[in-house]
Order: C-alpha cells, then structure tokens, then sequence
C-alpha cells in the first residue's frame, strides 16, 4: 500500500545570511502492506508530520519517490488522494462554520453525493461520540470534541489507506480508547490499510500490527511492538520497603532476579524480564523473610525505554533542537512566516 | 499498564471506496462541482455574519450619496452636458470592485491558520476549482453592490443604456475577479496580515492615483497622464466609463477589455498555482 524509497525533506527557513536547511526528514524508506495498521514513533520534531505530507501529497519530497496506493506521490497526486484519508495534526475545519456542514463539504469534494456526505458523517459523529454536536461550531467544541472532528473529516469517505497524526492527542481515557476501538474496527471490518503517528508506546502497541520508530528524519527501527520491548531488558520493577533494614534483603532477592537492581533510600528498582510471571514469587519470598511493602510498581517498557535503548539518547534529549550548522552568523533563523505551524 | 484490543485475523475484503465511483463524472463537471461546494461554503460563512452583508450593501450608497456631491463642480468642468452620474458611477464601480476584491484574501489566512486549506488540498479537487469556488463569492458580492450601485444611480439621473451597463459591470467583474485571484494568491503566499495589509496599501496608492477612478487623469499634467498609460486598471476604468456613456470607441475598448483579460488570466494562474504548491 505504501512504498517510499530515500524519501528526503529539506526546508529552507530564514533569508539572505541569516538562511539554514532544516533536514527534516533524511532518506526514509517505508513498505506498508494492505491490511497492515502501522504505529509510527518519535519524539517532537523526528520528521513524522513531514513524512506524513509526503506520502499524502502535501509537501513535494526534496528527494526520492513513494508510490501510496499504487500511484506515484509526485506524478500521480490526484489518484493519491482519492485513494487515501489524512487526519493532520494541525486540525481542519473552520472554527465559526457549523462542524456537519464542514463534514458535508469535505465529503462532497471526495465526489460523494450529498446524502452520503450526510449519511456517513452522522453515523461517525455517533460512532466517535459526537452525539448533539453536528450543528455546533468548532470555536464552541473542547479541545478533544474537535479533535475527534478532525477524525470524521478524515474518514467521511470511506478510505481504504488512512493516516492519522496524533489522532488521539487532547482526548480524555475513555474517549482515546473508543477511538482505539475504531481504528481496530477500520482494519478488521473494512480491511482498511492505517499509518498512525504517536508519542505512546502504549498506543502503538495496543493498535499496530508494526512500529516504525523515527529520529531525527531517519528510520532507526521497524519491528512489532513486542519485538521492540524485548530488546529492553525486561519490566521496571520498583519496590518501597517499610522499614530502613530491610533494604538489604529486597535489594538481594530482586538482584537475584533481575541480575543487578539499584538502591535510591527505600526504594529498590530493577529491570525484571517478564515481570507478570516473576512478581508473585517474588512478594512470596519477600514475604517469608519479614520484608514487608509500602508499595510496589510494574511498569512494561515505554517508548522512552525502547528510544534510549535504540538511540542512546532519552526522549527528552531527543527533543532538544538541533543546533542547525550556521556559516558564522549568529543570528538566529527564525523568520515567524516560515514555520509552519505543526 | 498496557491494553491490547483483541486483533481478529479475518480481513474481509475492502468495501469499494465512495471515491471510485468518481470517473463517471467528466473532468469539466466535477470542476464546477467542486467550485460550487467550495463557493457554497464561502458564501454559508459569509451570509452568517451580517456585518459582512450590511457593510456590503452599505458601501455602494454611501460612496453614491456621499461623494458624489463632491464631485460635482469637478464634472462641470469637463464640458457642458456631461451628465455627473453617468461619469462618476463607473469609477465607483471599479473602485468598489478593486478594493473590496484586493481584501478578499484575508480571510484566506485565518482559514489557512485552521488547518482548512490543508484539508482541502489533501481532497482530490481541482487546485483551480479551490480559488474558483471563492472568486465567486467575491464576484457575487460585487456584482450585488454593482446592481446597487447602478440602480441608485440611475435614481438620482444617471443616463447610460443597458448595454453600456451590461458591458460596464462585466468588465468590472472581470477586473475584480483578477484582483481577488491576486488578493488570495498573496495571502496564502505571505500567510501573514500583517505582512499583507503593506504590500496591498503599496498597489493600492498607485492604482488609486493613476487610474482615473475619481478625477479625470485628463485634468493633470500631460506627463501624469503619459504615466497613467502605463496603469492597467486605468484602461479598464476608461472602456468601463466609455460603456457608460455608449462611447464604443475600438481602441478603449480594446485596450480595456485586453488588459481584464489579461490581468484576470495571469491572476488565476497565480492563485493556482500557489494552491498547487506544496507547503501551502
Ligand atoms: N514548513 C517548515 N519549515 C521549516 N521547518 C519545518 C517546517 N515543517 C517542519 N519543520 C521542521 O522539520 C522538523 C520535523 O518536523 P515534523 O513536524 O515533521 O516533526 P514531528 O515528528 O511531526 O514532530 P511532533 O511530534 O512535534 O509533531 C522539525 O525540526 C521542524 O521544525
Ligand atoms: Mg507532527
């Protein structure tokens, strides 16, 4: 469904001496089959959104070629459109006009009739809990009502290939997993292709059949969710002990465990490999031998975990600007205009 | 803490998309199509905001009843029986159709800010049926104010023929078309009022003083009306003028209706191709 190939982005930002390349996205292959619901990762600023805008025909790659859908992104772009649905991360509706009449017309340039528009769109509106709201105005909408607007915008016409980006940023618990729910559906029921972007590691893992993670505008892992986590050596587990001498015994029983686990005051943390498996053991003995806990915390990897192990770096590090390569001007490039917002 | 929705393995085959179902429609009728629901749209946003009309409809009558009567005793002067209104109703016309169209853009950025533009452009809409679908709430607009503006002309004496007005008010849209295709193109170009709001003041002060709209350029100096030659909207403003008062003279009218054309032409290339661009 999806074939890219050293896709290359460049932007130039700023003007005259004050003028830098921003590589956004350097050299990305992808290979999405059909039917397949792809998790893409990576911290603020990977280049994400823009590999996104590529392979939607938004942004004209700098270099390299993708084929969405069987048709060439560059050659074939209207084909490209028809064929595919894209939820961006900036929004997409206006925010004094009627939220139905923005889903009618966004259908009807799809080519769909009128009464479908309407038909689907109600029926979305439904399905993502937007009950009452089909005349209400986007300017009077939570933030997480008019997300989930941006989503029917997305899917009113039925795609068959679907790209969402951080289609569940601002929305609550309850309202994220209804739209987990729909994105499963869209696959299992309409045999739909889905290319996701997201921050979560849990969000990837409980939708995608693969993750592709993404760091500074390069591939840096492709695999499943399960695969990646197993590359982490294993559960975060932390245990607060009651008493200051007991320490020592909850520290040697999770080292047993574990192989090596850290000391910070009463807390003692180790990375446990299948720790669901090794915790009830672990509070049987820790109980045998008058240890007794505050408390106790698993955590399964995240997607911090699987970053550093991959990278190197943590996420928040990642998420440092680069420093651009500058020809000795100080100034900083940063003309407002040119940045998009994303 | 994570949670893992079951996962089926069954796919059934995909249901056909509402998009195949396109190709049975020509390439002509969808472009009206998609121009229509863009210009549907337009006018829904704008018909919600009554200033918008009131000011709209306002504006004609009060340039008619306000400043023509400033005008008289400059009318006079180009000869007896030259009738004020029949010279003064096709300047306002093009003026009204300059300025209002020259500030159609804006609203284009606040749009753009919303993310709007993008999810049109990720349609598979004509580029051209996006601009074309606003053009026409800009010309809708100026053609409304342009029956105002005659009709209470012709109540306060104006005498031109019908086709003379037919003639006027077609090249004014023409004209007005051109400017609100350059008005948008600029927006999503400069995707920023503040940086806009100079560069249409900077076009608007030459157009303003060299095209004649509301003293005769013939009354200058015979330098300023050399230069006023090299003003397109001043030729516009001549043939539409000439209309008025039935003067069908070749070369104004050849000269005004080629640059409309001209200018609207190049002007809608411009805006589609800047619709067309990536990072729009
Ligand atoms: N129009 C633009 N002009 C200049 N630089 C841009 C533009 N769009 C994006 N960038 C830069 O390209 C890089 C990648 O941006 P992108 O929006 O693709 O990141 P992302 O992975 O989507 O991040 P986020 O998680 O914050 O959405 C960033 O450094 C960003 O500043
Ligand atoms: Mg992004």
């Amino acid at each position: 469904m999806i074939t890219a190939r050293g896709l290359v982005q460049t932007f130039r930002t700023g003007r005259g001496r004050a003028r830098t390349d921003v590589h956004a996205v350097r050299g990305v292959d992808l290979d999405v089959a059909e039917g397949e619901v792809v998790g893409f990762l990576g911290p603020n600023g990977a280049g994400k959104t823009t590999t996104l805008r590529m392979l939607t025909t938004l942004l004209r790659p700098t270099a390299g070629t993708a084929t969405v859908a069987g048709y060439d992104v560059a050659t074939q772009a209207v084909q490209v459109r028809r064929s595919i649905g894209y939820v961006s991360q900036a929004g997409s509706t206006y925010s004094g006009a009627f939220a139905g009449d923005e889903v009618i017309d966004h259908g009807m340039l799809y080519g769909m009739s009128h009464a479908d528009a309407v038909r689907r769109g109600q029926g979305l509106f439904d399905d993502l809990q937007l009950e009452g709201l089909w005349r209400r105005r986007p300017k009077s909408m939570s933030g997480g009502q008019k997300r989930r607007l941006d989503i029917v915008m997305g899917l009113v016409h039925e795609p068959s290939l679907v790209f969402l980006d951080e289609p569940t940023t601002g929305l609550d618990p309850q309202a994220r997993a209804n739209l987990w729910g729909h994105i499963s559906a869209l696959r299992d029921r309409k045999g739909a292709t889905v290319f996701l972007t997201t921050h979560y590691l849990d969000e990837a893992d409980a939708l995608a059949d693969r993750i592709v993670i993404i760091d500074r505008g390069e591939i840096v892992a492709s695999d499943t969710a399960d695969n990646l986590k197993a590359q982490v050596a294993g559960d975060l587990v932390v245990l607060e002990v009651a008493a200051d001498d007991q320490v020592a015994t909850a520290h040697e029983r999770l080292r047993v465990l574990a192989g090596r686990a850290e000391v910070d005051g009463r807390r003692v943390s180790a990375r446990v490999p299948r720790a669901g498996r090794a915790v009830p053991g672990l509070l049987r003995d820790l109980g045998s031998e008058g240890v007794s806990l505050d408390s106790i915390e698993v955590a399964r990897p995240t997607l911090d975990d699987v970053f550093l192990t991959l990278t190197g770096r943590s996420l928040r590090d990642a998420e440092q600007p680069e420093q651009p390569e500058q020809p000795g001007h100080p100034e900083q490039p940063g003309d407002p205009n040119d940045q998009e917002v994303a | 803490m994570t949670t893992t929705a079951p996962r089926p393995s069954s796919r059934p085959a995909r249901t056909p998309a509402a998009a195949e179902e396109l190709p049975q429609r020509g390439a002509v009728g969808r472009f009206w199509r998609e121009s229509f629901i863009v210009f549907r749209r337009q006018m829904r946003m704008n018909l919600r905001n009554p200033a918008w009309v009131i000011i709209g409809m306002l504006q004609p009558v009060l340039y008619l009843l306000l400043f023509g009567p400033l005008l008289e005793p400059v009318i006079a002067q180009l000869g007896p029986g030259i009738n004020q209104y029949t010279w003064f109703v096709p300047g306002m016309l093009v003026q009204l159709g300059i300025f209002g169209a020259f500030f159609a853009g804006f609203s284009l950025i606040g749009e753009w800010r919303e993310g709007v533009i993008e999810a049109e452009r990720v349609t598979p809409a004509s580029r051209t049926a996006l601009l074309v679908g606003r053009l026409g709430r800009d010309l809708l607009q100026l053609f409304v104010q342009a029956v105002i503006l005659v009709a209470l002309g012709t109540a306060l004496g104006m005498d031109a023929s019908v086709g003379g007005v037919v003639v006027g008010v077609l090249l004014t849209l023409l004209l007005g078309g051109a400017c609100a295709a350059a008005s948008n193109a600029l927006a999503l170009t400069t995707k920023s009022e503040d940086v806009m709001a100079p560069v249409i003041n900077l076009v608007m002060m030459p157009v303003l003083l060299l095209s004649g709209i509301l003293l005769p350029m013939t009354f200058g100096a015979a330098w300023l009306d050399r230069l006023a030659d090299f003003m397109p909207i001043r030729h516009v403003v001549d043939a539409v003028r000439g209309a008025f008062f039935g003067d069908f003279d070749l070369a104004t009218m050849g000269w005004g209706v080629g640059w409309s054309v001209v200018l609207f032409a190049l002007a809608l290339w411009w805006g589609t191709a800047v619709f067309r661009k990536e990072n729009a």
